[in-house]
């Protein structure tokens, strides 16, 4: 943990989709550390580092609530971009949103608050100039003065996210009463494995006392 | 053109008076309501569709300002023959399996969907290129103070059907919120615009079109919707110079008449407090209304 960072983010709102009901999604009860993981590239991020998360600890009771919204129901096609291109205008080229609407529920979580620990490895694409001294230092001065490369996101992105760095000699925020003991979240997403077409990795989630250990991405926790 | 160097952050405030700003198809259109607090809501969804309604209107047919996602009230029948003459759906999903093809096609999207080059846009390709992330983001809207949807039942003097003649009359609901003042939060991300050339003037433009957001979409549902205030957070640098929500805490929307917590009257019940003192360094302020 020499180079690990600890971040405060909290929200309004959140929804880390549960695969299985992507539809109308259903947010996990807590962050996910893929979640985590994006939130924490939006503020620093190089090919030259990945990411680990170590620890998350949950700092609020989780509640959920639900809305329902209008969206569309099919994505822009390539092709008729292509098709569009070579027409060189763009007439033909529209999604009527009322011809192709779904109305879809999501049950999404209120008034969230974690603390992430996070640790990064230099990957193969780091060359001479990329020490890890250097990275962990722009993250801690982004994170400090508030800098980033996009708004963070709680799962979606109409849910944005603030955050605060926790310096190393602060003493981390106390999680809620109401999360002591053990609770089994479930199977839970890890991540994704990117260098294998995008394969979900899920690990066991055990909350104790609000902190959920996020063991490692290769290790044998962890099930594609 | 070139995309925009600075990360900014906004405030916007709008009003509604007897009206109903977005409504909530779980609940049978009543305005959407937060169970938590039963203040008002107004889904991020919403303002970016009036937002794409405002720009299709503004740029017609200006070219590098098409509009992606349409709404049919707003189509005009050259692009309804257009996309009939080529509505033929093609079968391959994944197309451009070619990368580079992938990217160009996502160029020219961006450079032509004002919308695309602002939102974002998913496009159906597996290969990375063909997804979005669009530099503006804006937050969900609610109400400062709790509001109080009524039902309004109306009337109509005639029916629908033949069969139902004697009945003479048929009756109607509508929800309104007699008023409720309603704040939002945005983001503008220097290095996502970028990205996808998000220019300066498409910032102008999407101003534009927040100050004028309600002006051209007045209907029966929305009663009298007005934006009230525009507060723009512009950082000296492209990744910005304070934390959003730092920014966003020197706005304050103090109750100047009646308890707080209580449902408004007006907008003069209300007061917007900017602590100038409290905007950090390498961060200007500007009001646009």
């Amino acid at each position: 943990m020499a180079y690990g960072i600890r971040l405060k983010v909290w929200g309004e709102r959140a929804c880390f989709t549960r695969p299985e009901m992507k539809v109308e999604r259903v947010s996990y009860d807590v962050i996910t550390p893929s979640a985590a993981r994006g939130i924490i590239e939006a503020i620093h991020w190089k090919p030259a580092i990945r990411w680990h998360i170590d620890k998350i600890h949950v700092l609020n009771p989780i509640a959920f609530e639900s809305i329902r919204r209008n969206e569309v129901g099919s994505k822009v096609s390539a092709a008729n971009i292509k098709k569009a291109v070579k027409a060189g205008n763009t007439a033909g080229l529209v999604n009527y949103v009322d011809q192709d609407r779904q109305q879809r529920a999501a049950t999404i979580l209120r008034n969230v608050a974690y603390v992430i620990e996070a640790h990064f490895d230099l990957t193969s694409r780091a060359d001479a100039s990329d020490s890890e001294g250097k990275h962990l230092d722009i993250f801690n001065r982004r994170a400090r003065k508030g800098q980033f490369f996009h708004a963070p996101c709680l799962g979606v992105r109409e849910f944005p996210a603030n955050f605060e760095l926790i310096e190393e000699e602060e003493q981390l925020p106390t999680t809620a009463g109401e999360l002591t003991g053990v609770r089994d979240l479930g199977w839970m997403l890890h991540d994704f494995d990117f260098s294998r077409e995008s394969t979900p990795h899920y690990f066991r989630a055990l909350m104790n006392d609000g902190v959920i250990e996020v063991p490692p991405f290769r290790s044998e926790e962890v099930k594609a | 053109m070139s995309a925009i160097n600075n990360r900014y952050e906004f405030v916007f405030l709008f009003d509604v008076t007897n009206g109903n700003p977005n409504g909530d198809p779980d609940a049978g259109n009543m305005p959407r309501l937060d169970p938590e607090t039963n203040r008002g809501l107004v889904t991020d969804v919403c303002l970016k569709r009036k937002i794409r309604n405002f720009v299709e209107m503004a740029k017609e047919k200006e070219s590098g300002f098409a509009i992606y996602m349409q709404e049919k009230s707003v189509l005009n029948n050259q692009h309804k023959q257009a996309y009939e003459a080529l509505g033929i759906e093609p079968v391959a999903k994944k197309l451009p399996k070619d990368q580079k093809q992938a990217l160009e096609l996502t160029r020219w999207m961006c450079r032509n969907f004002f919308d695309v080059r602002t939102f974002g846009a998913v496009m159906t390709t597996e290969v990375n290129a063909g997804q979005v992330r669009g530099p503006v983001q804006l937050a969900f809207a609610s109400s400062i103070d709790p509001v109080v949807p009524l039902e309004v039942s109306i009337t109509r003097m005639a029916v629908t059907n033949e069969k139902d003649l004697e009945k003479e009359r048929t009756m109607g609901r509508k929800h309104i919120i007699p008023y409720g003042l309603y704040r939002v939060h945005g983001y503008v991300s220097a290095k996502l615009a970028q990205k996808t050339g998000f220019s300066e003037d498409d910032l102008q433009l999407l101003w534009q079109s927040l100050i004028n957001l309600f002006e051209h979409d007045r209907s029966a549902a929305r009663g009298e919707m007005a934006a009230r205030q525009l507060i723009l957070f512009k950082h000296e640098s492209e990744l910005g110079n304070a934390p959003a929500h730092k920014l966003f805490e020197t706005v304050k929307v103090e109750r100047i008449n009646g308890a707080s917590g209580s449902p408004a009257q007006s907008f003069d019940d209300y007061r917007i407090v900017l602590d100038a003192e409290a905007i950090p360094a390498g961060v200007s302020v500007e009001e646009l209304i």
